[in-house]
Protein backbone atom coordinates (compact mmCIF):
# COMPACT_ATOMS: atom_id res chain seq x y z
CA UNK A 1 0.00 0.00 0.00
CA UNK A 2 1.92 3.56 -1.01
CA UNK A 3 1.85 5.97 1.46
CA UNK A 4 -0.01 9.14 0.47
CA UNK A 5 1.68 12.35 0.27
CA UNK A 6 1.32 16.16 0.58
CA UNK A 7 3.08 19.49 -0.12
CA UNK A 8 4.21 21.04 3.60
CA UNK A 9 6.84 23.73 2.16
CA UNK A 10 7.49 25.67 -0.90
CA UNK A 11 9.81 28.21 -2.25
CA UNK A 12 10.73 29.61 -5.49
CA UNK A 13 13.25 32.32 -7.01
CA UNK A 14 11.46 33.59 -10.17
CA UNK A 15 12.29 36.64 -12.28
CA UNK A 16 8.90 37.96 -11.44
CA UNK A 17 9.30 37.40 -7.27
CA UNK A 18 11.53 36.12 -5.20
CA UNK A 19 10.30 34.74 -1.61
CA UNK A 20 6.66 33.19 -1.66
CA UNK A 21 5.03 36.55 -0.83
CA UNK A 22 6.39 38.71 -3.99
CA UNK A 23 5.80 35.43 -6.27
CA UNK A 24 2.14 35.24 -4.90
CA UNK A 25 1.34 38.76 -4.86
CA UNK A 26 3.06 38.56 -8.72
CA UNK A 27 1.59 36.02 -10.18
CA UNK A 28 -2.01 37.08 -8.80
CA UNK A 29 -1.71 40.69 -10.27
CA UNK A 30 -0.01 38.73 -13.56
CA UNK A 31 3.08 40.53 -12.89
CA UNK A 32 5.69 40.25 -15.90
CA UNK A 33 9.38 39.69 -14.95
CA UNK A 34 10.73 39.67 -18.40
CA UNK A 35 13.39 42.43 -18.94
CA UNK A 36 15.75 44.14 -21.53
CA UNK A 37 18.94 42.43 -20.97
CA UNK A 38 21.82 44.44 -21.65
CA UNK A 39 24.13 41.70 -22.03
CA UNK A 40 22.46 39.81 -24.58
CA UNK A 41 22.35 42.82 -26.85
CA UNK A 42 26.31 43.31 -26.67
CA UNK A 43 27.04 39.86 -27.21
CA UNK A 44 24.83 40.04 -30.61
CA UNK A 45 21.90 37.77 -29.09
CA UNK A 46 18.78 38.11 -31.25
CA UNK A 47 16.73 37.49 -28.61
CA UNK A 48 17.55 40.04 -26.09
CA UNK A 49 14.96 40.21 -23.50
CA UNK A 50 14.97 37.19 -20.48
CA UNK A 51 13.71 36.69 -16.73
CA UNK A 52 16.21 36.14 -14.51
CA UNK A 53 15.50 36.48 -9.86
CA UNK A 54 16.53 39.83 -9.15
CA UNK A 55 18.97 39.09 -5.94
CA UNK A 56 20.78 41.73 -4.02
CA UNK A 57 23.85 40.81 -1.97
CA UNK A 58 22.10 41.65 1.33
CA UNK A 59 19.90 38.29 0.08
CA UNK A 60 22.59 36.14 -0.92
CA UNK A 61 24.07 36.07 2.72
CA UNK A 62 20.59 35.44 4.38
CA UNK A 63 21.13 31.94 2.97
CA UNK A 64 25.28 31.19 1.97
CA UNK A 65 28.31 32.00 3.99
CA UNK A 66 31.05 34.11 2.87
CA UNK A 67 32.53 31.49 2.55
CA UNK A 68 30.39 29.90 0.13
CA UNK A 69 29.93 33.04 -1.75
CA UNK A 70 33.83 33.10 -2.41
CA UNK A 71 34.26 32.58 -5.98
CA UNK A 72 30.95 31.74 -6.36
CA UNK A 73 29.22 32.17 -9.88
CA UNK A 74 26.35 29.38 -10.15
CA UNK A 75 23.22 31.09 -10.41
CA UNK A 76 21.29 28.44 -11.06
CA UNK A 77 23.38 26.76 -7.43
CA UNK A 78 22.50 30.32 -5.65
CA UNK A 79 18.54 30.04 -6.53
CA UNK A 80 18.09 26.52 -5.48
CA UNK A 81 19.43 26.99 -2.47
CA UNK A 82 17.23 29.84 -2.07
CA UNK A 83 14.38 28.47 -2.97
CA UNK A 84 15.11 24.95 -1.11
CA UNK A 85 15.61 26.57 1.93
CA UNK A 86 12.77 29.20 1.94
CA UNK A 87 10.41 26.03 1.50
CA UNK A 88 12.41 23.93 4.33
CA UNK A 89 11.56 27.01 6.60
CA UNK A 90 8.24 27.16 5.28
CA UNK A 91 7.07 23.19 6.27
CA UNK A 92 8.47 24.59 9.84
CA UNK A 93 11.81 22.33 10.06
CA UNK A 94 14.98 23.75 10.78
CA UNK A 95 18.61 24.21 9.17
CA UNK A 96 20.22 23.92 12.49
CA UNK A 97 21.15 20.39 13.30
CA UNK A 98 23.84 18.38 14.93
CA UNK A 99 23.30 15.28 12.96
CA UNK A 100 21.86 14.53 10.20
CA UNK A 101 18.32 13.39 9.46
CA UNK A 102 18.17 9.83 7.77
CA UNK A 103 14.41 10.54 7.25
CA UNK A 104 14.80 13.45 4.92
CA UNK A 105 16.11 13.67 1.18
CA UNK A 106 16.44 15.72 -1.87
CA UNK A 107 15.91 15.47 -5.33
CA UNK A 108 16.76 18.65 -7.17
CA UNK A 109 16.89 18.91 -10.95
CA UNK A 110 19.03 20.80 -13.64
CA UNK A 111 19.74 21.29 -17.27
CA UNK A 112 23.51 22.16 -16.72
CA UNK A 113 24.96 23.53 -13.68
CA UNK A 114 27.17 26.26 -12.97
CA UNK A 115 27.73 27.51 -17.35
CA UNK A 116 29.73 30.70 -15.78
CA UNK A 117 31.93 28.56 -13.67
CA UNK A 118 32.14 25.92 -15.99
CA UNK A 119 33.19 28.83 -18.63
CA UNK A 120 36.23 30.83 -15.96
CA UNK A 121 37.59 27.24 -15.54
CA UNK A 122 38.01 26.44 -19.45
CA UNK A 123 39.67 30.05 -19.75
CA UNK A 124 42.27 28.86 -17.18
CA UNK A 125 42.82 25.54 -18.19
CA UNK A 126 43.51 26.18 -21.88
CA UNK A 127 45.75 29.07 -20.48
CA UNK A 128 47.85 26.15 -18.65
CA UNK A 129 47.16 27.55 -15.12
CA UNK A 130 44.36 24.14 -14.24
CA UNK A 131 45.74 25.00 -10.29
CA UNK A 132 43.98 28.35 -10.44
CA UNK A 133 40.37 26.30 -10.70
CA UNK A 134 40.95 25.85 -6.76
CA UNK A 135 38.57 23.86 -4.44
CA UNK A 136 35.26 25.72 -5.82
CA UNK A 137 35.23 24.55 -9.46
CA UNK A 138 33.54 21.10 -8.89
CA UNK A 139 30.95 21.54 -6.42
CA UNK A 140 29.58 24.39 -8.56
CA UNK A 141 29.77 22.55 -12.36
CA UNK A 142 28.61 19.04 -10.40
CA UNK A 143 25.13 18.41 -11.92
CA UNK A 144 24.32 17.65 -8.55
CA UNK A 145 25.00 20.83 -7.01
CA UNK A 146 22.11 21.65 -6.11
CA UNK A 147 21.53 18.59 -4.13
CA UNK A 148 24.52 18.85 -2.34
CA UNK A 149 24.61 22.51 -1.16
CA UNK A 150 21.34 22.07 0.57
CA UNK A 151 21.72 18.54 1.98
CA UNK A 152 24.64 20.54 3.49
CA UNK A 153 22.89 23.23 4.88
CA UNK A 154 19.59 21.30 5.85
CA UNK A 155 22.01 18.31 7.39
CA UNK A 156 19.87 15.63 5.04
CA UNK A 157 20.97 11.90 5.23
CA UNK A 158 18.36 10.47 2.89
CA UNK A 159 19.14 10.36 -0.80
CA UNK A 160 20.06 13.05 -1.96
CA UNK A 161 20.50 13.12 -5.88
CA UNK A 162 19.52 15.13 -9.33
CA UNK A 163 17.52 14.79 -12.04
CA UNK A 164 17.58 16.08 -15.42
CA UNK A 165 15.00 15.58 -18.58
CA UNK A 166 15.54 19.15 -20.31
CA UNK A 167 12.58 21.44 -19.95
CA UNK A 168 10.24 18.32 -18.36
CA UNK A 169 13.10 18.52 -15.29
CA UNK A 170 11.04 20.32 -12.89
CA UNK A 171 8.09 17.93 -12.74
CA UNK A 172 9.80 14.88 -12.86
CA UNK A 173 11.53 15.98 -9.61
CA UNK A 174 8.54 16.58 -8.06
CA UNK A 175 7.12 13.23 -9.59
CA UNK A 176 10.65 10.96 -8.29
CA UNK A 177 9.95 12.43 -5.29
CA UNK A 178 6.46 11.58 -4.53
CA UNK A 179 7.31 7.76 -5.36
CA UNK A 180 10.16 7.86 -3.22
CA UNK A 181 7.97 8.69 0.23
CA UNK A 182 4.94 6.42 -1.36
CA UNK A 183 7.43 3.69 -1.44
CA UNK A 184 8.48 4.37 2.13
CA UNK A 185 11.99 5.36 1.45
CA UNK A 186 11.87 8.83 3.29
CA UNK A 187 9.66 10.53 5.59
CA UNK A 188 9.89 14.03 3.64
CA UNK A 189 11.76 14.85 0.12
CA UNK A 190 12.84 18.40 -0.36
CA UNK A 191 11.89 18.70 -4.78
CA UNK A 192 12.26 20.70 -7.50
CA UNK A 193 14.89 22.08 -9.88
CA UNK A 194 16.83 25.30 -10.63
CA UNK A 195 18.77 27.11 -14.29
CA UNK A 196 20.77 29.33 -14.45
CA UNK A 197 20.59 32.78 -15.76
CA UNK A 198 22.66 34.28 -18.49
CA UNK A 199 24.22 34.29 -22.30
CA UNK A 200 26.02 30.94 -21.92
CA UNK A 201 23.29 29.00 -21.27
CA UNK A 202 20.81 30.87 -23.19
CA UNK A 203 22.66 31.26 -26.38
CA UNK A 204 22.37 27.89 -28.06
CA UNK A 205 18.66 28.20 -27.82
CA UNK A 206 18.76 31.59 -29.84
CA UNK A 207 20.85 29.77 -31.88
CA UNK A 208 18.33 27.40 -33.05
CA UNK A 209 15.80 30.53 -33.71
CA UNK A 210 13.24 29.18 -30.69
CA UNK A 211 13.69 32.05 -28.94
CA UNK A 212 11.59 35.46 -29.34
CA UNK A 213 13.64 38.02 -31.30
CA UNK A 214 11.00 40.02 -32.33
CA UNK A 215 10.15 41.85 -29.34
CA UNK A 216 13.58 43.54 -27.99
CA UNK A 217 11.36 46.24 -27.36
CA UNK A 218 8.46 45.29 -25.42
CA UNK A 219 9.93 42.46 -22.70
CA UNK A 220 6.52 42.36 -20.73
CA UNK A 221 4.43 41.12 -23.51
CA UNK A 222 6.74 39.14 -25.20
CA UNK A 223 6.22 35.61 -23.72
CA UNK A 224 2.89 34.89 -25.35
CA UNK A 225 1.87 31.44 -24.59
CA UNK A 226 -1.17 30.32 -26.98
CA UNK A 227 -1.60 33.56 -28.77
CA UNK A 228 -1.47 33.30 -32.43
CA UNK A 229 1.32 36.18 -32.05
CA UNK A 230 3.11 33.92 -30.24
CA UNK A 231 7.18 34.56 -31.49
CA UNK A 232 9.09 31.93 -29.49
CA UNK A 233 10.09 31.36 -26.20
CA UNK A 234 11.66 34.04 -23.64
CA UNK A 235 14.28 32.67 -21.82
CA UNK A 236 14.10 32.66 -18.18
CA UNK A 237 16.18 31.13 -14.95
CA UNK A 238 15.77 30.43 -11.25
CA UNK A 239 14.09 28.06 -8.95
CA UNK A 240 11.01 26.30 -7.19
CA UNK A 241 11.71 23.55 -4.19
CA UNK A 242 8.45 22.16 -2.62
CA UNK A 243 8.87 19.81 1.02
CA UNK A 244 7.19 16.71 -0.17
CA UNK A 245 6.12 14.85 2.81
CA UNK A 246 4.53 11.88 3.50
CA UNK A 247 0.96 12.32 5.35
CA UNK A 248 1.50 10.70 8.17
CA UNK A 249 4.46 12.80 8.86
CA UNK A 250 2.79 16.01 8.21
CA UNK A 251 0.09 14.71 10.68
CA UNK A 252 2.42 13.40 13.37
CA UNK A 253 3.82 17.22 13.37
CA UNK A 254 0.98 18.90 12.87
CA UNK A 255 2.08 20.56 9.56
CA UNK A 256 0.30 23.07 7.47
CA UNK A 257 -0.46 20.68 4.19
CA UNK A 258 -1.10 22.89 1.05
CA UNK A 259 -2.10 20.15 -1.29
CA UNK A 260 -1.80 16.32 -1.78
CA UNK A 261 0.58 14.82 -4.99
CA UNK A 262 -1.55 12.20 -6.19
CA UNK A 263 1.08 11.08 -8.50
CA UNK A 264 2.02 11.21 -12.00
CA UNK A 265 3.91 9.48 -15.14
CA UNK A 266 6.75 10.44 -17.13
CA UNK A 267 7.91 8.32 -20.48
CA UNK A 268 9.14 9.39 -23.88
CA UNK A 269 7.54 9.63 -27.39
CA UNK A 270 10.94 7.39 -28.68
CA UNK A 271 11.89 10.37 -31.34
CA UNK A 272 9.56 8.61 -33.14
CA UNK A 273 6.39 9.39 -34.95
CA UNK A 274 6.60 13.17 -35.56
CA UNK A 275 8.50 13.05 -31.84
CA UNK A 276 12.15 14.22 -32.51
CA UNK A 277 15.46 15.27 -30.27
CA UNK A 278 13.07 19.53 -30.37
CA UNK A 279 9.49 17.93 -30.80
CA UNK A 280 7.20 15.58 -29.26
CA UNK A 281 5.93 12.35 -30.54
CA UNK A 282 1.98 13.63 -30.10
CA UNK A 283 1.26 9.62 -29.19
CA UNK A 284 3.95 9.99 -26.26
CA UNK A 285 2.43 13.36 -24.82
CA UNK A 286 -1.44 11.63 -24.81
CA UNK A 287 -0.09 8.34 -23.39
CA UNK A 288 1.70 10.00 -20.60
CA UNK A 289 -0.93 12.20 -19.83
CA UNK A 290 -3.36 8.89 -19.73
CA UNK A 291 -1.08 7.43 -17.35
CA UNK A 292 -0.66 10.00 -15.10
CA UNK A 293 -5.04 9.68 -14.46
CA UNK A 294 -5.12 6.12 -14.17
CA UNK A 295 -2.13 5.86 -11.62
CA UNK A 296 -3.94 8.39 -9.63
CA UNK A 297 -7.39 7.30 -10.34
CA UNK A 298 -8.46 10.35 -11.25
CA UNK A 299 -11.14 10.43 -14.41
CA UNK A 300 -10.49 13.34 -17.10
CA UNK A 301 -13.79 14.83 -15.97
CA UNK A 302 -12.44 15.29 -12.87
CA UNK A 303 -9.49 17.73 -13.79
CA UNK A 304 -10.66 21.14 -13.10
CA UNK A 305 -7.53 22.67 -14.60
CA UNK A 306 -4.29 22.31 -16.94
CA UNK A 307 -1.61 24.16 -16.01
CA UNK A 308 0.19 23.53 -19.12
CA UNK A 309 4.11 23.24 -20.45
CA UNK A 310 2.72 25.95 -23.32
CA UNK A 311 5.84 27.41 -24.01
CA UNK A 312 4.79 30.26 -26.53
CA UNK A 313 6.21 28.69 -29.85
CA UNK A 314 4.28 27.09 -32.72
CA UNK A 315 3.77 24.09 -30.47
CA UNK A 316 1.18 25.21 -27.99
CA UNK A 317 -1.73 24.38 -30.41
CA UNK A 318 -0.26 20.77 -30.66
CA UNK A 319 -0.24 20.57 -27.06
CA UNK A 320 -3.73 22.09 -26.56
CA UNK A 321 -4.72 19.15 -29.18
CA UNK A 322 -2.94 16.59 -27.07
CA UNK A 323 -4.65 17.34 -23.89
CA UNK A 324 -8.03 17.46 -25.99
CA UNK A 325 -7.42 14.09 -26.99
CA UNK A 326 -6.14 12.32 -24.06
CA UNK A 327 -8.67 13.51 -21.76
CA UNK A 328 -10.90 13.28 -24.60
CA UNK A 329 -12.66 16.69 -23.55
CA UNK A 330 -13.03 19.26 -26.06
CA UNK A 331 -15.15 22.37 -26.59
CA UNK A 332 -16.54 24.05 -23.45
CA UNK A 333 -16.35 20.70 -22.08
CA UNK A 334 -12.24 21.10 -21.94
CA UNK A 335 -10.72 22.29 -18.28
CA UNK A 336 -9.99 25.43 -17.84
CA UNK A 337 -6.06 25.56 -19.02
CA UNK A 338 -3.43 28.69 -18.15
CA UNK A 339 0.50 29.05 -18.73
CA UNK A 340 2.45 30.91 -16.51
CA UNK A 341 5.52 31.17 -19.10
CA UNK A 342 3.55 34.56 -20.11
CA UNK A 343 4.96 36.08 -17.02
CA UNK A 344 7.94 34.60 -16.25
CA UNK A 345 9.45 33.08 -19.52
CA UNK A 346 10.14 29.43 -20.15
CA UNK A 347 12.87 28.88 -17.27
CA UNK A 348 14.59 26.14 -18.74
CA UNK A 349 15.34 23.32 -16.04
CA UNK A 350 13.53 25.19 -13.27
CA UNK A 351 10.02 25.60 -15.21
CA UNK A 352 8.53 22.85 -14.09
CA UNK A 353 9.33 23.38 -10.25
CA UNK A 354 8.31 26.99 -10.34
CA UNK A 355 5.55 26.46 -12.31
CA UNK A 356 4.25 23.84 -9.91
CA UNK A 357 4.80 26.21 -6.68
CA UNK A 358 2.09 28.24 -8.71
CA UNK A 359 -0.23 26.00 -8.95
CA UNK A 360 0.15 24.31 -5.57
CA UNK A 361 -0.36 28.04 -4.14
CA UNK A 362 -3.86 28.82 -6.44
CA UNK A 363 -5.15 25.72 -5.47
CA UNK A 364 -4.25 25.94 -1.71
CA UNK A 365 -5.47 30.22 -1.31
CA UNK A 366 -8.32 29.42 -3.86
CA UNK A 367 -7.53 31.63 -7.05
CA UNK A 368 -6.14 31.02 -10.57
CA UNK A 369 -3.73 33.17 -12.03
CA UNK A 370 -4.06 34.86 -15.16
CA UNK A 371 -2.15 33.32 -18.71
CA UNK A 372 -1.03 36.74 -19.61
CA UNK A 373 -0.29 37.87 -23.20
CA UNK A 374 -2.85 35.89 -24.89
CA UNK A 375 -5.37 38.31 -26.15
CA UNK A 376 -5.22 36.20 -29.21
CA UNK A 377 -6.25 33.18 -29.14
CA UNK A 378 -4.29 30.67 -31.74
CA UNK A 379 -7.09 29.97 -34.38
CA UNK A 380 -5.88 26.61 -34.60
CA UNK A 381 -6.21 26.69 -30.31
CA UNK A 382 -9.89 27.99 -31.16
CA UNK A 383 -10.87 25.25 -33.27
CA UNK A 384 -10.99 22.98 -30.35
CA UNK A 385 -11.44 25.27 -27.24
CA UNK A 386 -13.71 28.38 -27.11
CA UNK A 387 -11.54 31.15 -25.38
CA UNK A 388 -13.11 31.16 -22.42
CA UNK A 389 -11.41 28.00 -21.26
CA UNK A 390 -8.07 30.04 -21.33
CA UNK A 391 -8.11 31.80 -18.01
CA UNK A 392 -6.56 34.83 -18.92
CA UNK A 393 -8.06 37.36 -15.60
CA UNK A 394 -6.92 36.66 -12.50
CA UNK A 395 -10.18 34.17 -11.17
CA UNK A 396 -10.85 33.67 -7.65
CA UNK A 397 -14.88 31.92 -8.32
CA UNK A 398 -13.80 28.91 -10.20
CA UNK A 399 -14.01 25.34 -7.81
CA UNK A 400 -10.50 24.02 -8.54
CA UNK A 401 -9.99 20.93 -6.67
CA UNK A 402 -7.61 18.92 -9.03
CA UNK A 403 -4.45 20.60 -11.12
CA UNK A 404 -2.85 18.97 -13.49
CA UNK A 405 0.89 20.04 -14.59
CA UNK A 406 2.88 18.65 -17.43
CA UNK A 407 6.26 19.68 -18.94
CA UNK A 408 7.99 18.57 -22.17
CA UNK A 409 11.46 18.80 -23.02
CA UNK A 410 14.39 18.49 -25.41
CA UNK A 411 15.24 14.21 -26.30
CA UNK A 412 11.30 13.82 -26.80
CA UNK A 413 10.45 13.46 -22.76
CA UNK A 414 7.17 14.21 -20.80
CA UNK A 415 6.55 14.51 -17.18
CA UNK A 416 2.97 14.66 -15.74
CA UNK A 417 2.44 15.36 -12.14
CA UNK A 418 -1.42 15.74 -10.27
CA UNK A 419 -2.23 18.02 -7.29
CA UNK A 420 -5.61 17.78 -5.34
CA UNK A 421 -7.09 19.68 -2.73
CA UNK A 422 -6.26 18.38 0.76
CA UNK A 423 -9.69 16.84 2.06
CA UNK A 424 -8.79 15.43 5.20
CA UNK A 425 -6.86 12.06 5.88
CA UNK A 426 -9.74 9.78 4.94
CA UNK B 1 58.08 42.94 3.84
CA UNK B 2 59.47 41.62 7.33
CA UNK B 3 58.09 38.51 9.18
CA UNK B 4 55.52 40.10 10.89
CA UNK B 5 54.12 41.91 8.04
CA UNK B 6 53.99 38.58 6.28
CA UNK B 7 52.06 36.82 9.53
CA UNK B 8 49.82 39.81 9.12
CA UNK B 9 49.10 39.26 5.75
CA UNK B 10 48.64 35.19 6.21
CA UNK B 11 46.27 35.54 9.30
CA UNK B 12 43.93 37.99 6.71
CA UNK B 13 44.15 35.35 4.40
CA UNK B 14 43.11 32.07 6.42
CA UNK B 15 40.31 34.00 8.37
CA UNK B 16 37.20 33.15 6.04
CA UNK B 17 38.73 29.89 5.88
CA UNK B 18 38.52 29.23 9.37
CA UNK B 19 35.92 27.49 11.26
CA UNK B 20 37.19 27.41 14.94
CA UNK B 21 37.05 30.72 16.07
CA UNK B 22 38.74 30.73 19.60
CA UNK B 23 41.96 28.67 17.90
CA UNK B 24 42.25 31.25 15.55
CA UNK B 25 42.25 33.90 18.22
CA UNK B 26 45.34 32.15 19.52
CA UNK B 27 46.96 31.69 16.37
CA UNK B 28 50.47 31.06 16.75
CA UNK B 29 53.32 29.86 14.59
CA UNK B 30 52.94 26.39 15.76
CA UNK B 31 49.09 26.71 14.27
CA UNK B 32 48.00 23.80 12.31
CA UNK B 33 45.33 24.81 9.86
CA UNK B 34 43.35 21.36 9.60
CA UNK B 35 43.49 20.26 13.42
CA UNK B 36 43.67 22.96 15.16
CA UNK B 37 41.77 26.17 13.20
CA UNK B 38 39.49 23.03 11.80
CA UNK B 39 39.90 24.22 8.08
CA UNK B 40 38.28 22.11 5.28
CA UNK B 41 41.40 20.23 3.84
CA UNK B 42 39.38 21.00 0.43
CA UNK B 43 40.39 24.71 1.03
CA UNK B 44 43.74 24.55 1.39
CA UNK B 45 44.43 24.60 -2.10
CA UNK B 46 42.14 28.47 -1.97
CA UNK B 47 44.49 29.65 0.62
CA UNK B 48 47.55 28.59 -1.46
CA UNK B 49 45.77 30.55 -4.37
CA UNK B 50 45.43 33.53 -2.33
CA UNK B 51 48.54 33.28 -0.72
CA UNK B 52 50.11 33.69 -4.91
CA UNK B 53 47.87 36.59 -5.51
CA UNK B 54 49.19 38.44 -2.16
CA UNK B 55 52.62 37.64 -2.49
CA UNK B 56 52.98 37.66 -6.06
CA UNK B 57 54.37 34.33 -5.87
CA UNK B 58 53.96 30.57 -7.59
CA UNK B 59 53.97 27.47 -5.14
CA UNK B 60 54.70 24.76 -6.71
CA UNK B 61 52.99 21.23 -5.54
CA UNK B 62 56.09 19.77 -3.23
CA UNK B 63 55.92 23.34 -1.37
CA UNK B 64 52.15 23.27 -1.15
CA UNK B 65 52.38 19.86 0.19
CA UNK B 66 54.43 21.42 3.15
CA UNK B 67 51.66 24.10 3.84
CA UNK B 68 49.98 22.81 6.75
CA UNK B 69 51.17 24.93 9.69
CA UNK B 70 51.55 28.86 10.15
CA UNK B 71 55.14 28.62 10.46
CA UNK B 72 55.86 26.34 6.94
CA UNK B 73 53.27 28.92 5.29
CA UNK B 74 55.30 31.41 6.41
CA UNK B 75 58.76 29.38 5.02
CA UNK B 76 57.79 29.25 2.42
CA UNK B 77 57.06 32.46 1.58
CA UNK B 78 59.42 33.84 2.98
CA UNK B 79 61.64 31.56 0.75
CA UNK B 80 59.70 32.21 -2.45
CA UNK B 81 58.78 36.61 -1.64
CA UNK B 82 62.59 36.73 -0.47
Amino acid sequence: MNKRVVITGLGVAAPNGVGLPDFTAAIRAGQSGIRYQEQLAELNFSCQIGGAPEVSEELKAQYLTSLQLRNFVSSGILYGCMAGIDAWEDAGLSRERETADFDSGAILGIGNSGVDKMREAAYLVDEGRVKRLGSTTVPQIMASGVSAYLGGILGLGNTITTNSSACATGTESILMAYEHIANGYAKRMLAGSASDSGPYLWGGFDAMRVMNNRSNEHPASASRPMSATAAGFVPGSGAGALVLESLDSALERGARIYAEVLGGASNSGGQRSGGSMTAPNPVGVQRCIRAALSRCNVAPADIDLINGHLTATTKDPDEIQNWAVALGRTGSDFPYIHSLKGMIGHCISAAGSIESVAAVLGLHQGFVFPSINCEDPHPSILEVIPEGRIVRQLREDLSVKTVIKAGFGFGDVNACVIFQSFNGAF
Amino acid sequence: MNQAERLEALRRIIKPYVTDEEAFGNLTEETDFIKDLKINSAHLVDIILDVEDEFDIEIEDEAMEKMLTVKAALSVIEEKAG
